[in-house]
């Protein structure tokens, strides 16, 4: 394969794009990371460490949370995986649109620069992920910067929202059925309705800050008739369900894996689609409000959303269940792909579970806000999805490169990082119950936990060097890795059915399926 | 099609099962929310703290007993088929329509049972946190970057630190004057955010004399993290002659007129600023 730089940038290529979402999703995650490392550092003891300036540590912070969420988990999941595979799972040569796809991500990669620029600018933004008013409309940093940078990552998703949509309603082989479609495809196209529909929100909400601030409206301004908390609620109001935007997909590749590695069929199937994923796609909507638990919102609302929040345990248990159901009599073996798959089970489960404190309202006056919420959301979210992004990365990667990683320090890679965010996360949660508030950069009112911030600095270090052995495990696997095979992981969904690496346009002669086929019939030789 | 199954649950009659399944929930569920909130005997006052506490352990609990088996059956499934020769699958079989529907309806009436049963122990709680004894003392609180602002029903101010009498409940009616700051006492499990433009509330129940941190859970700016203060809580007698002492202090026409006897027992609502 000769490398020509131009055919990259301006590629049409599904495969192509998608290779280029995720080359700016990891750099993004790496910045993103070290972010979080310096700010690690700066905890480790009481008082200044690294920086004697709020400021310094309040832009790391508000890039760390901004680029991971909206520069990595968003675009790797449903820029990359959803750009590579769906194509090829439902056996089409490319997507409905594809330069709508190129015009994607260039917008992307627009989006991190202005994400990037945070590092370089005067005045960088230091209004957190959140940007809440009043706070965002008269700091002195630049909260133009972090609307735009939300804008301009919005639109790139959701233009890649529609393609997707399209592609899937008429681009799949012939006899290919809705519901024999992969589960990563339904999640994806759950993920991508969510964003069609509640992405606009977020604009509405980011673009009435700028104007607050710069145009001299007043719309979260009481004292000239706005109010602050109509912000929290159209942020929220996105910003909840961009956490299942998260976790549809990267749950999606969870279920690719563990129906391969167990060799099995999808326990429940059915209900995994119309109960799983459909039964989110609806609650996802109506439970914003535990955001706001302590911003003083109505009683009856705090109730109410109180009761939807505990529901969404219903459609996630179904997928839980049915998760661990797909072990039941199958045959399975445990290479790192498999590995991260059942670290994201073993995260989610305990991340999961310790959300249904912060469901109830009354418990959360003392949780909001503190590192419980923080660890709570890292293992969650942050963390399994990290290790869904991870593990998806080296399933896949035997058909993007056409070569093998090394298994063994793919090994070695997982347990670092899996016994880091551990250490980190599990402590966080601890010292949170204590009391220990979120965004501090200085803890000097409760010394008590100056140790606990030093355990969990350490962990941090693990965890960074296992991602690390990762991502140059990838690196010298694509250049210099054993040839791969087509199908090394023998399994039936039929991205693997073409060559590896895929040629342009996929397959020679577009595939055809029986209509009782599925990507997960294993017994059937 | 596969007539016979082998899956878990298929042997049974699933719908049999779901329906007994369900009778049970729903009756676990409705028990859990005829357990009537009630409200506390007059005189008697129900502290959140030591209510949180309980609740907590109990939600613990809970959490746990779910997360272990769900983790001990995986890890045993884990352990029991893994793959004992190259090129072997699975032989898992289709679940038939009754399994399906059985390992739907099951498992969500399970949740929904555990969520209401939940839900009905965290109104209770909730409505102990918003309901303010009618014996109170109240206390104004202005929040702004980046100091706590106290004011006593008869016009003493203090910043920082909020000297109360031990063995009374206290209620603070909250606003800002900047950003969004969140008035945050670990020891007695409560907070709730200020903001401009709207007054919140929130109350404790201090027993015992000490003292406690209070910090800023709200990102309110640069010094966010550097905005503590202090609740010292006092014997009565002592808290008095503070008390007495401060006004003393007050030019005449910063004194106000106490009028926290009127109160009642009631979620207030929020008067305009
Ligand atoms: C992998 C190692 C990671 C470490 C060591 C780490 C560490 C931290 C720490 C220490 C904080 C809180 C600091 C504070 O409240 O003062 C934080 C906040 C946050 N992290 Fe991470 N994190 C990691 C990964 C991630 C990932 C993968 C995501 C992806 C979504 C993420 C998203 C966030 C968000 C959204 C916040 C909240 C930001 C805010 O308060 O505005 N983190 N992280
Ligand atoms: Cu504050
Ligand atoms: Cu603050």
């Amino acid at each position: 394969m000769s490398f020509n730089i131009k055919e990259w940038i301006f590629t049409t290529d599904h495969k192509r794009v998608g290779v280029l979402y995720l080359i700016g999703s990891i750099a993004a995650f790496g910045v993103a990371g070290i972010a979080a490392m310096l700010m690690r550092i700066e905890l480790s003891t009481l008082g200044p460490t690294i920086t004697t300036n709020p400021t310094q540590y309040n832009v790391w912070l508000y890039a760390h949370g901004a680029v991971m969420i909206l520069g990595f988990q968003i675009p790797a999941l449903t820029g990359f995986f959803a750009n590579y595979c769906i194509p090829l799972m439902i056996g089409a040569k490319d997507v409905a649109f594809p330069r709508v796809n190129a015009l994607s991500v260039w917008l992307f990669y627009v989006g991190i620069i202005l994400a990037l620029l945070t590092f370089v600018v005067p005045d960088p933004p230091d209004v957190m992920w959140t940007g809440y008013p009043p706070y965002s409309t008269i700091t002195t940093g630049n909260t133009a910067l972090y609307s735009f940078t939300v804008l301009v990552l919005g639109f790139a998703s959701i233009i890649g929202g529609v393609n997707f949509l399209t592609t899937v309603a008429y681009m799949r082989a012939p006899g290919l059925k809705w519901s024999n479609l992969n589960i990563f495809v339904w999640c994806t196209l759950g993920a991508f309705v969510l964003q069609l529909i509640f992405v606009p929100v977020l604009g509405t909400a980011v673009t009435l800050i700028s104007f607050d601030k710069y145009l001299g409206t007043h719309f979260f301004d009481p004292s000239r008739g706005g109010d602050v908390l109509t912000y929290q609620n159209l942020f929220w109001f996105y910003s909840h369900p961009a956490v299942y935007v998260i976790f549809l997909p990267f749950i999606g590749v969870v279920y690719e894996i563990v129906a391969t590695f167990a060799k099995n069929r999808v326990f429940n199937h059915k209900v995994v689609l119309w109960g799983g994923i459909g039964g989110i796609v609806i609650l996802s909507g109506e439970v914003w409000v535990h955001h706001l638990y302590v911003s003083g919102m109505a009683d009856w609302i705090r109730i109410g959303q109180m009761v939807t929040t505990l529901l969404i345990s219903i459609p996630v248990g179904l997928l839980v269940i049915s998760l661990a159901g797909t072990l039941y009599k199958g045959s399975i073996t445990f290479e790192t792909p498999m590995l991260y798959a059942l670290g994201v089970l073993f995260l989610f489960l305990i991340g999961g579970l310790t959300g249904i404190p912060l469901a109830l309202t009354s418990l959360t006056l003392h949780l909001s806000d503190t590192y419980y919420v923080v660890g709570h959301f890292h293992y969650v979210m942050a963390v399994a999805g990290t290790f869904a992004i991870f593990g998806g990365v080296y399933y896949w990667f035997p058909k993007i490169t056409g070569r093998m990683y090394n298994e063994r320090w793919g090994k070695i890679g997982f347990w670092l990082t899996f016994v880091g965010v551990n250490i980190v996360f599990w402590i966080m949660m601890t010292v949170g119950v204590k009391g220990m508030p979120r965004r501090y950069y200085d803890y000097s009112a409760f010394p008590q936990f100056e140790s606990a911030h030093q355990w969990m600095t350490l962990g941090a270090a693990i965890l960074g060097v296992g991602f690390l052995i990762a991502v140059a495990n990838w690196i010298i696997g694509a250049m210099k890795g054993a040839p791969a095979g087509d199908n090394p992981w023998r399994s039936q969904s039929l991205e693997w059915t073409t060559v590896s690496p895929p040629p342009h346009g996929n397959w020679p002669s577009p595939p055809s399926v029986d209509p009782d086929w599925t990507p997960y019939s294993y017994e059937r030789r | 099609m596969h007539t016979e199954n082998t899956a878990p649950g298929g042997r049974v009659s699933a719908t049999a099962a779901a329906w007994a399944g369900g009778c049970a929930a729903w009756l676990a569920a409705a028990s859990a929310l005829a357990y009537e909130p009630a409200s506390a005997a007059p005189g008697r006052i129900n502290d959140p703290a030591a209510g949180w506490d309980h609740l907590w352990h109990e939600v613990i609990v809970d959490i746990t007993i779910i997360g272990v088996i769900f983790a001990l059956v995986m890890a045993w499934f884990l352990w029991r088929y893994r793959a004992r020769k190259p090129g072997e699958v699975g032989t898992q079989s289709k679940l038939s329509p009754a399994a399906v529907i059985g390992w739907a309806v099951i498992p969500t009436f399970i949740f929904m049972a555990d969520d209401f049963y939940l839900a009905a122990n965290g109104w209770k709680l909730w409505n102990d946190y918003r309901d303010v004894p009618a014996d109170r003392m109240e206390v104004k609180l202005e929040s702004g970057m980046y100091s706590w602002d106290y004011t006593y029903a008869n016009g003493v101010r203090t910043q920082n630190v909020l000297r109360v009498p031990a063995g009374k409940p206290v209620m603070l009616r909250m606003t800002s004057r900047d950003t969004l700051h969140s008035h945050f006492i670990p020891d007695f499990r409560v907070k709730e955010d200020s903001m401009p433009g709207r007054v919140t509330y929130l109350w404790f129940y201090p027993k015992a004399p000490g003292e406690h941190v209070v910090s800023c859970a709200e990102y309110c700016g640069v010094m966010h993290s550097y905005m503590a203060g202090k609740i010292i809580v006092m014997p009565e007698g002592e808290f008095k002659t503070w008390l007495d002492q401060e006004v003393a202090k007050l030019a005449p026409a910063d004194k106000a007129v106490d009028k926290s006897a009127e109160k009642t027992a009631d979620k207030p609502a929020n008067p305009p600023v």
